[in-house]
């Protein structure tokens, strides 16, 4: 069923009765030609670029859950590609051209939104960081704006620009940037993907691979075993658990990241808006809340749920750039679980068992790459070669020395 | 979280500063043939197991002591705390 302006008038005018579901619920066949293990967002654009772009049919999604109920449905939906290094930009910069045609290519209205978003710069250091990362940016065919503080005060008057300890010198607009409707993102795959013929099979929990001399045969699950041409796991924050049972050991710990919500505001900020001297973002979804968050608790967890002194310092950060924040009563917290890899870096390879294939390690910038990465993993399934936007995210690359490390920090993942 | 010092007593979490996966006690010996891959192994594989995960926490606003803590990852419940020192004794690390 396609969704038009004139299908919502005319169910409106018969009652709403012709709606139907937007995907089945199969029982699982026992052999297909790829197998993508995780339901989320990325397995499911993998399943529906695997099945549109390349032309892929007998595709199964297996989600131990049920569709929206990891990650893809508690991050803070922000969209962006200012990355620095010549690993990443090409790749997210062509996760947001995917992102401003999503609507119209999979016809559901995922509220991608490019109200932009802002990096404050607080220093004169911090303003030459920002222009490398600009200039990267540009090279790269992303929009970059440096703008002064001058101008901030006409577009954002209610930051605290003369903070005594960060006082705000300026930003990095990156105008296309914005937010998504986070849920309709995982609907929208999911219906794009089961009309094209792909087993979206929910509850259905992976339990082990059929591997026979070095090649993955399929995988065992709590609905049967599943043979498979091609087995894509595609699980991060559970990744470690999943290749645990293929016997791989990865670059990979698992961390918490809280994220919050207030009460509905009336219209109050314009863009994501993120400060510079500490780790705290924030935009207000169309329903009036203030959705922010910073960093990760810091330790290994599986606990969708954090500790309170990461709240405190994110609520201080906030504090630091719009004191108005105070005011406002938080509504919601939750946790996710992140893939943290030993550069903050993704992967998206092959393993060293034939057949059998990983995408993860995405920290918290896993929403923002969904459509890349699901293209991008979905060439690799269907071609054997990574896409040229994703030839560095290989599972060697420390091994090689090739890091992609955005940060400098080290092998130190809860510092990414 | 209350990590409870062998020395100091219950303190909260947020004076200590988290390392990671305790096996990093057992750096590999330089001098093996195999000490490339072995470092590659050590520096940047862990097993980031689900439950008892034993894990290197450094106290920071304290005592500057290493503990080796024995966490759930699944419940964020502490279940021991040793001194990092003692166990690295143990394994015949330390002097």
């Amino acid at each position: 069923m396609r969704y038009s302006a004139m299908r919502v008038l005319l169910e409106g005018l018969t009652g709403n009765r012709g709606w139907k579901p937007v995907w089945r619920d199969p029982e699982p066949k026992p052999q297909y030609d790829v197998v993508i293990v995780g339901g989320g967002g990325h397995g499911l654009a993998t399943a529906y670029y695997l099945a549109k772009q390349f032309g892929q049919q007998n595709i199964a999604v297996l989600e131990k859950g049920w569709i929206g109920s990891g990650n893809v449905g508690r991050n803070t939906t922000i969209i962006r590609s200012n990355y620095l290094l010549p690993g990443n930009e090409p790749f997210y910069e062509f996760s947001l051209k995917l992102w401003e045609g999503l609507e119209q290519d999979f016809n559901y209205n995922a509220m991608v939104s490019q109200r932009s978003i802002l990096n404050l710069i607080h220093s004169d250091p911090q303003r030459d960081a920002f222009a490398r990362r600009a200039n990267a940016m540009l090279l790269a065919g992303a929009d970059a704006e440096l703008v002064d503080a001058a101008q901030l005060r006409r577009e954002l008057p209610f930051l605290d620009f003369d903070n005594a300890r960060f006082p705000i010198r300026g930003g990095l607009f990156q105008r296309r940037g914005g937010t998504v409707r986070h849920d309709a993102v995982a609907w929208g795959y999911a219906r794009g993907a089961d009309s094209l013929g792909v087993d979206i099979i929910q509850n259905c929990e992976v339990t082990g691979f059929n591997i026979d001399n070095g090649i993955c045969r399929g995988v065992e699950t709590t609905r049967g075993n599943i043979r498979a041409g091609k087995t894509a796991v595609c699980v991060a924050g559970s990744s470690s658990r999943v290749m645990a049972l293929a016997g791989m050991r990865l670059p990979i710990e698992s961390h918490v990241l809280q994220a919050f919500v207030t009460e509905g505001l009336k219209p109050l900020l314009p863009g994501v808006i993120t400060f510079g001297a500490g780790h705290f973002y924030v935009s207000q979804s169309d329903k009036g809340g203030l959705v922010f968050g910073g960093d990760i608790d810091g330790y290994n967890s599986y606990a969708q749920r954090g500790n309170l002194p990461v709240v405190e310092d994110v609520c201080e950060g906030g504090m630091a750039i719009m004191p108005m924040i105070g005011r406002a009563r938080l509504l919601r917290s939750w946790g996710g679980i992140m893939d943290m890899s030993m550069d903050g870096s993704p992967f998206i390879d092959k393993t060293h068992i034939d057949g059998l294939y990983f995408n993860g390690g995405w920290c918290y910038g896993g929403f923002k790459a969904t459509p890349a990465s699901g293209y991008c993993y979905a060439h690799l399934l269907a071609k054997d070669t990574p896409h040229p936007t994703a030839t560095e995210y290989r599972l060697d690359r420390f091994a090689r020395g090739h890091l992609i490390d955005e940060k400098g920090q080290g092998a130190q993942p809860n510092l990414h | 979280m209350i990590i409870n010092h062998p020395l100091l007593g219950p303190r909260d979490a947020a004076e200590f500063v988290y390392l990671g996966d305790a096996s990093l006690i057992d750096r590999p010996d330089w001098q093996d043939p195999l000490a490339a891959e072995k470092f590659h192994d050590y520096l940047y594989l862990r097993d980031n197991p689900v439950g008892n995960h034993r894990e290197l926490w450094y106290h920071e606003q304290g005592d500057r002591s290493w503990l080796v803590v024995t966490r759930n990852t699944l419940t964020h419940e502490i279940i021991k705390v040793e001194l990092a020192t003692d166990v690295a004794r143990k394994r015949g690390r330390s002097r």
